[in-house]
């Protein structure tokens, strides 16, 4: 820059009016054409996103609708007694150590009557779950006036045979979907299907067993429950103490070097990786103190040392957004500090305290990385009874039968998301109905 | 006594003395002209005398399950034969392990010695024991807490102010658990990884090339030691999170710019709250929409242009992840944008600047040390992002900075470290919280430079 | 037009947009409720019955105005009279708003500025505005100047650009003070200079008209008067339109003085008559000190 020139010099070199609005109006067509460019860039952006969340949605719909339907078979079976209860005792140990298998063998022969290699047998009786004996065992157990009498009943079809039943409803060819089953099977399942004894009914397992490693006897029911456990010990020892800490740092402490560390450390705990927390877990709550493996207990803890920091920062928030006359008020009738707080700030708070633990729920009710490493991984087929029991989480269910090698676990791991997103939902819009019931403007 | 049931005891005794101690108030107070001769409430008295029941009860309980089992396990370590009792405590622990399957009747394995089932008899009337006298003792405790509290009470005790005092030490409590937890995890974690590094050299962990953590079972086999070099690790897990932050830092800034400069409010009332659902999606969901969908896209595509694409290419792994943090980078951005006050976006436009200009030139400069805050955020969370990798990166630790090639990451190998069957103190299961480690300083650094960029950001502003 | 397509939805292209050669004519009638001479000789920017609307609320109602090459015009009034909005309106800024609407006939050297191919660049470009608060942008001294120039393609080469950064500051009067520490941070300046520098900024674009919204409210006396120093010296070169609070100031700075009030203009006139003897019982309440 030439600072020493003098001022006409100066006056001279500067635009004239006409000169810059020319200059201007040159520069016009470029910048409009970046500004329309850009904006498109950011509405692309936009659009990427809810695409990437259709695509999404779209993906786990697509493939796991099929999972709350199962197919199903009608068989006439009869309950032969000499089978079941060859003593005739109707011993309730006898009955329910009885081969069933037999029952139902028996009465897909019936059915098919051609069938004579035992290479054929086997392919017949693959048809049939392995699942429709505990089926047929749970009626006779209920019920042992059956024996001796035929019944009509509906008994799950095995996975293969389900998808390539799905697959030919849906109007493919079902050829790439039964790949496993054989020429014999297809032509015995078109009969049975010309027949009317081939139905898609409900899937009821899906919702009420525990996990198989048969896809069509797997269910939700255990990992829900485990999940429920979870969030039930979750809920009630980071919500109490998320919101005395909480008061503490609001209402009590002053500033000073120590608050500060208590702070920063509750705002890195909320970013430290989810699977830090499970490596806190295996080795203190489970090498240290021996507590149990796979039990939704030491989940629970270890989910709520995870969404404490949410539930403190809720509440914190929560807290200062009650105005500073309330609290004058209280103080000014002669109450404690103490009684303060808890008459007058803590309800007037509470609604955006359990707004955040709500989300602080449905954050740990998706988390499934610190649960693999205290063991929640294990393949555990009984429904957890309490808190103790080994059990698996939903999130974690999900992951195991992602990595199944069997084809009809693929729609089931889909509707098990489907079921998982239904509970964030709920959630998630249960806090912010709670936010906007109770929001209160100052 | 199970613990549900001293827990009812306890529970019942502390109702007791509440509700003792405030008759013993009304009591005192009665010949001294009524309630209003008290200092507190009558309730306040009998708070007062709970606590007194409560509070040493639970604190010997807690002392009791954290000591208890080191010091029955110790008993029965000495109790056991010379032979067994001098392993090596990798071994050693192993034992352990079998006596407790063994006294809780998980194992009915009859090869095992005789030995064994002698200690687990020892160990199960060591537990027997050791939970009666702590009912006991509990239960005592709570008696003659209760009695001193409550021979403490007159007319003039100040019991609300005790009552305060002490809840007020729990409120300090509540808050300092999350200090607790931070050293909690430093020191469990750093314990057991001192113990890897007392067998695995830093150096060799920190800066070798080669990573293959299956120790062999028998020492004769093959490769038996193991490497332990976590290069290939870092670098994996470097190559997807940039890969995520090369999708998710343009798109999620775009759509934070697009919302608050351009959008008009109806768009943006419905945009954010889809954009959050992104968020909240489980990541689980995401390892298995990585898995099932996209990783088969990108070898088709692939394999359309002649390129060779490992069936678990970091490409699909980091696309995935970069679509999980896009919410959070843009609300992150958001927020900054917000910040800058309008005065600097009129200034501009007084000077004719148009739209893009304004925000190219001055919005996104004032709001930068805002964004960069939020993408260090990002990539702390790329960085210890767990369920993708695991589900849709490769288990083998390639040195490859090839999108299309299989990589690992350091999440991926704690969890196949840690999944399973693990015999502790093999430096395999050790390595495990050496890489837990590096983990958490390297997003503890991380997460601290953020939040205080962010923090003074604001403060700018403000 | 693409850039301000969101202003287009708000302003709607006046319907009674009237002819050029008619304005003159009609002027009278249209400042109906004005006392004194709404017109200036060689004027630049010419309002015939300007009327705002912020969502429901009608904050400018009819309103008409000239203001004249070289020549200094304050805009006074109590707070939420409507100077300020009248003020936005003489380069769109109200545009940004998205409650608000804009009506009537607002010319720059004739030119409809609402027109559907007016450019607001352009427009703002010839407007410029200088603020209430110093919003120098935070970026160094030298690049706050340079901004428009930048934008607009004005400097064909980086000496082109030295000179009109320097030549804004100098006309600025700030040149002496910030020369040695061009590349510091313009935030750091005191809150006069900030809004020298905005000035600076502002005429470094060329412009023909500057619009001062209460541009000495944020500064203490000694950094005022050095702006009103300034305010006349631009005005050999510029138009200037300066809303203020302070009646002294308007005394000080201008030539003539409009007077709003609750969203109409009650009186323009020559700045000494309108202080010593104005013709509206309001303007005399307000200048004597009985409301404001």
């Amino acid at each position: 820059m030439r600072a020493n020139d003098g001022d006409d010099d100066r006056a001279r070199r500067q635009l004239s009016p006409e000169e810059t609005r020319r200059r201007v109006d040159a520069s016009l067509r470029r910048r409009y054409r970046s500004e329309q460019l850009f904006r498109l860039y950011g509405l692309g952006s936009v659009c990427l996103g809810v695409v990437f969340l259709l695509v999404l949605f779209g993906t786990i719909i697509g493939s796991g609708y099929s999972a709350f339907r199962q197919g199903f078979v009608r068989l006439d079976v009869h309950f032969d007694a000499d089978l079941i209860d060859p003593d005739g005792g109707r011993d309730l140990d006898v009955l329910s150590a009885a081969d069933y298998s037999l029952l139902v063998k028996a009465a897909l022969r019936e059915l098919v009557p051609e069938v004579a290699s035992r290479a054929e047998k086997r392919e017949l009786n693959g048809l049939v779950s392995s699942g429709a004996v505990f089926e047929l065992r749970d009626t006779v157990m209920a019920d042992a006036q059956i024996l001796g009498q035929t019944r009509s009943l509906w008994l799950p079809l095995s996975g293969d045979v389900d998808l390539w039943i799905k697959a030919r409803s849906a109007g493919k060819s079902g050829e790439d979907m039964g790949g496993k089953l054989s020429a014999n099977q297809r032509a015995w399942l078109e009969r049975l299907q010309a027949d009317d004894r081939i139905e898609l009914r409900f899937n009821r397992t899906f919702f009420t067993s525990g996990d198989s490693r048969e896809p069509e006897l797997a269910g939700i029911w255990g990992a829900t429950k485990g999940s429920f456990f979870m969030l039930l010990v979750t809920l009630l020892l980071s919500f109490p103490l998320g919101v005395a800490a909480a008061i503490y740092l609001e209402e009590f402490a002053r500033r000073s070097w120590w608050v500060d560390i208590v702070e920063v450390n509750i705002n890195n705990l909320a970013a430290v990786p989810s699977i830090v927390f499970g490596l806190l877990g295996l080795a203190v709550f489970i090498n240290f103190f021996g507590l149990p493996r796979s039990a939704p207990l030491v989940g629970g803890l270890v989910l709520t040392l995870m969404t404490l920091p949410v539930v403190i920062i809720a509440s914190r928030a929560a807290i200062k957004a009650v105005p500073p006359s309330v609290r004058e008020a209280a103080l000014g009738i002669g109450a404690s500090q103490m009684q303060m707080v808890f008459h007058h700030v803590l309800p007037l708070a509470l609604p955006g305290m359990l707004t955040g633990a709500i989300i602080g729920m449905a954050r740990a009710l998706g988390e499934s990385a610190p649960l693999l490493m205290i063991g929640m991984v294990a393949f555990i087929v009984d429904v957890p009874g309490g808190p103790m029991s080994p059990s698996t989480a939903l999130p974690v269910q999900i992951y195991l039968w992602a990595d199944s090698p069997e084809r009809a676990f693929v729609a089931r791991t889909s509707a098990a998301i489907m079921v998982l997103l239904a509970f964030l939902l709920v959630m998630n819009a249960s806090a912010v109905w709670l936010r906007s019931r109770f929001e209160r403007r100052w | 006594m199970r613990l549900p049931t001293l827990l009812l005891i306890l529970a019942a005794i502390v109702l007791a003395a509440f509700f003792l101690g405030r008759q013993r108030a009304l009591s005192l107070a009665r010949p001294a002209g009524g309630v209003r001769s008290l200092h507190s409430l009558p309730k306040y008295y009998g708070y007062y005398a709970s606590l007194g029941a409560v509070v040493p009860g639970i604190a010997l309980l807690l002392m009791w399950a954290a000591f208890s089992d080191s010091l029955i396990t110790s008993r029965v370590v000495a109790s056991l034969p010379e032979a067994l009792r001098n392993q090596p405590e990798a071994q050693l622990s192993l034992t352990l392990n079998d006596i407790r399957n063994l006294a809780a009747g998980q194992m009915q394995d009859e090869s095992r010695s005789a030995e064994f089932a002698v200690a687990a008899d020892l160990y199960n009337s060591l537990r027997d024991s050791s939970r009666k006298v702590l009912a006991g003792l509990v239960i005592a405790l709570s008696f003659s807490g209760f009695a001193l509290a409550w021979l403490q009470l007159r007319p003039q005790f100040r019991a609300r102010n005790r009552v305060e005092a002490v809840v007020r030490f729990m409120l300090v409590l509540a808050s300092l658990l999350a200090i607790v937890t931070t050293i909690g995890i430093l020191l469990s974690v750093s314990f057991e990884a001192l113990r890897f590094f007392r067998q695995v050299p830093v150096g060799e962990f920190l800066f070798g090339l080669s990573w293959s953590p299956q120790t062999a079972i028998r020492a004769d086999q093959v490769g038996s030691s193991g490497a332990f070099g976590a290069v290939p690790l870092f670098v994996g897990t470097l190559l997807i999170s940039g890969i995520a932050l090369l999708v998710a830092v343009p798109i999620g800034l775009m759509i934070a710019i697009y919302l608050s400069e351009y959008a008009r409010p109806r768009l943006r009332r419905i945009v954010k709250p889809v954009l959050e659902v992104l968020a909240g999606i489980p990541t689980v969901v995401y390892g298995y929409f990585a898995a099932l969908t996209v990783a088969p896209i990108i070898r088709l595509a692939g394999q359309q242009l002649g390129l060779e694409v490992a069936s678990e290419a970091a490409l699909g792994a980091g696309l995935v992840m970069g679509i999980m943090i896009i919410p959070f980078v843009s609300s992150l951005s958001d927020d900054a944008i917000n910040a800058v006050p309008q005065a600097m976006r009129d200034g501009s436009f007084a000077l004719g600047a148009t739209r893009s200009e304004t925000i190219k030139r001055v919005v996104l400069p004032a709001a930068l040390p805002g964004i960069v805050g939020g993408v260090l955020l990002a990539a702390s969370r790329a960085i210890g992002e767990t369920m993708i990798v695991v589900m849709a990166a490769g288990l083998s630790a390639n040195l490859s900075f090839n999108p299309l090639e299989s990589v690992t990451t350091v999440t991926v190998q704690i969890v196949t470290l840690l999944v399973g069957d693990q015999e502790f103190d093999s430096p395999k299961t050790l390595a495990a919280f050496a890489l837990g480690l590096m983990l958490f300083i390297v997003t503890l650094i991380l997460n601290v430079i953020a939040l205080q960029v962010v923090r003074r950001y604001r403060e700018q502003y403000e | 037009m693409l850039i301000m397509d969101k202003a287009q939805d708000v302003v709607a292209p006046p319907a009674d947009t009237v002819p050029a050669a008619a304005v003159p004519a009609d002027a009278q009638r249209l400042a109906s409720d004005t006392v004194g001479d709404v017109t200036a000789k060689d004027a630049v920017i010419c309002v015939r019955g300007g009327n705002v609307f912020y969502g429901d609320t009608h904050a400018l109602i009819n309103v008409s105005l000239d203001i004249g090459r070289n020549e200094v015009i304050a805009l006074i009034g109590p707070s939420g009279c409507g100077k300020s909005t009248f003020l936005r309106c003489l380069n769109r800024m109200n545009d940004t708003i998205e409650s608000a609407r804009v009506k009537g006939d607002f010319r720059l050297d004739g030119q409809d500025m609402y027109a559907r191919d007016t450019d607001v660049v352009m427009l703002r470009a010839r407007v410029g505005m200088v603020f209430q608060k110093p919003n120098p942008f935070p970026k160094s001294i030298y690049e706050n100047v340079a901004y428009g120039a930048r934008i607009h393609g004005l400097a064909a080469n980086r000496a082109e650009l030295d000179d009109i950064v320097y030549g804004s500051l100098e006309r600025a009067g700030l040149v002496d003070e910030v020369k040695d520490r061009l590349d510091d941070p313009g935030t750091g300046l005191s809150g006069g200079q900030q809004q020298r520098l905005c000035i600076a900024r502002t005429i470094a674009v060329n412009p023909e008209v500057i619009l001062m919204d209460e541009p000495c409210s944020a500064l203490d006396p000694i950094a005022t008067a050095r702006i009103e120093d300034l305010i006349d010296e631009l005005s050999e070169k510029y138009a200037i339109a300066i809303v203020t609070h302070s009646m002294q100031q308007a005394a000080r700075v201008s030539n003539r003085t409009a007077y709003f009030h609750l969203g109409r203009i009650i009186e323009v006139g020559p700045t000494d008559k309108i202080f010593t003897n104005p013709a509206h019982k309001l303007t005399e309440d307000y200048v004597t000190g009985r409301f404001g």
